[in-house]
């Protein structure tokens, strides 16, 4: 299925979880916030937040700024 | 014989958050992370403002700010740059806070809030910003708010909660200073003045503009409690000694405004004493 990652298209296994997602993407441990459809989902929910078709996510990091 | 002390410098209150430092800066346009990270460590500033962006999802190799920065070292302030309404501004709040959460930093619970007008101006909207606040304030954010310099928003912003305005100076990275200084002091008498309503505590950061250390000065002169600059750092010709002169600058203007300053006047008044001149005086 289709989902949407930082504005791109991600062909994703049905019925992934976040964390899949996040380890496909080689993000696997590292410190990011993560929007679902413009929710933010918690670091402790991400093990039993589902992933379906048409999802938009929203992968963030710190960087520099003033 | 030496007697020089270090200058006493009463924290930074901004809500829950002490700092011991009066200047905040940001870590954005630095030329390499080492100089950005010298350049913080030379400012004294104890708290530093970073942005949130999108993960770069195919190209996340290589240092980043999280490598570059000793996070234990520093409250982290995270902004909303780059949002142009108030729906955004807080949902990028929402992000940064996760961000610290994960990250253990105390952090998490203030937000840099901007929402901005348009890309060439980057003046803050007034509307968007006052909704982004009290949304904010009502999810359980200290609101630190990037303003104008306009008087009457900022008594609004103070009124929805903000723990702190923050008026520019002048437009983000434009490097001329404070434009109004009358319009600062007018914010400063109408949030701090017990007199027109204000509270001495309230805390009056002066944001954006900011291109050299008597800019700096002259904010604390007219009674800021605090500066936040990035650019007029992190792109002088050598940050890190620019670093060293804006903290010093800050710490100048602090005792420059509690000492007093005389009046001004349009003619002299000689500092030495008339009598016992063993010369003529003309006119006399």
């Amino acid at each position: 299925m289709q989902i949407t990652v930082n504005g791109e298209p991600l062909e994703i296994d049905d019925g992934s979880t976040l964390p899949a997602v996040l380890a496909m993407l080689g993000l696997e441990g590292k410190p990011c916030a993560v929007e679902v459809n413009a929710a933010v989902v918690p670091k402790a929910e991400h093990d039993s937040c589902t992933i379906h078709a048409g999802d938009v996510i929203e992968i963030v990091t710190l960087v520099g700024g003033g | 014989m030496t007697t020089c002390t270090r200058p006493d410098i009463a924290p930074l209150q901004l809500g829950p958050f002490t700092l011991d430092s009066r200047l905040i800066v940001g870590t954005g346009k630095y030329e390499t992370w080492d100089i950005m990270a010298e350049a913080l460590e030379a400012s004294g500033a104890s708290a530093i403002t970073v942005a949130v962006r999108r993960e770069r999802l195919l190209d996340s190799d290589g240092r980043s700010l999280l490598d570059a920065v000793d996070l234990a070292r520093y409250t982290v302030l995270p902004n909303t740059a780059g949002c142009f309404d108030a729906t955004d501004a807080v949902r990028v709040a929402r992000l940064g806070r996760e961000l610290l959460d994960q990250l253990g930093n105390a952090g998490k619970d203030w937000v840099k809030l901007e929402v901005l007008g348009d890309k060439a101006t980057l003046l803050p909207d007034p509307v968007g910003t006052l909704e982004a606040c009290r949304e904010l304030v009502a999810d359980g954010f200290s609101v630190l708010c990037y303003s104008s310099d306009d008087p009457i928003m900022a008594v609004r912003l103070r009124d929805a909660g903000a723990t702190s305005v923050m008026p520019a100076g002048s437009p983000i990275g434009s490097g001329r200073g404070i434009a109004n200084p009358a319009a600062i002091r007018i914010i400063h008498d109408l949030l701090k003045d017990p007199a027109m309503g204000g509270d001495p505590s309230y805390p009056l950061v002066v944001d954006a503009g900011v291109g050299t250390p008597s800019d700096v000065t002259l904010a604390m002169e007219l009674g800021a409690d605090g500066v936040l600059l990035n650019t007029g750092i992190a792109h002088a010709k050598h940050p890190v000694q620019m670093a060293r002169a804006m903290r010093l600058a800050c710490e100048a203007g602090w005792h420059g405004y509690r000492a007093g300053r005389i009046g001004t006047k349009l003619f002299a008044t000689a500092s030495s004493p008339w009598r016992g001149t063993i010369n003529v005086i003309p006119g006399e």
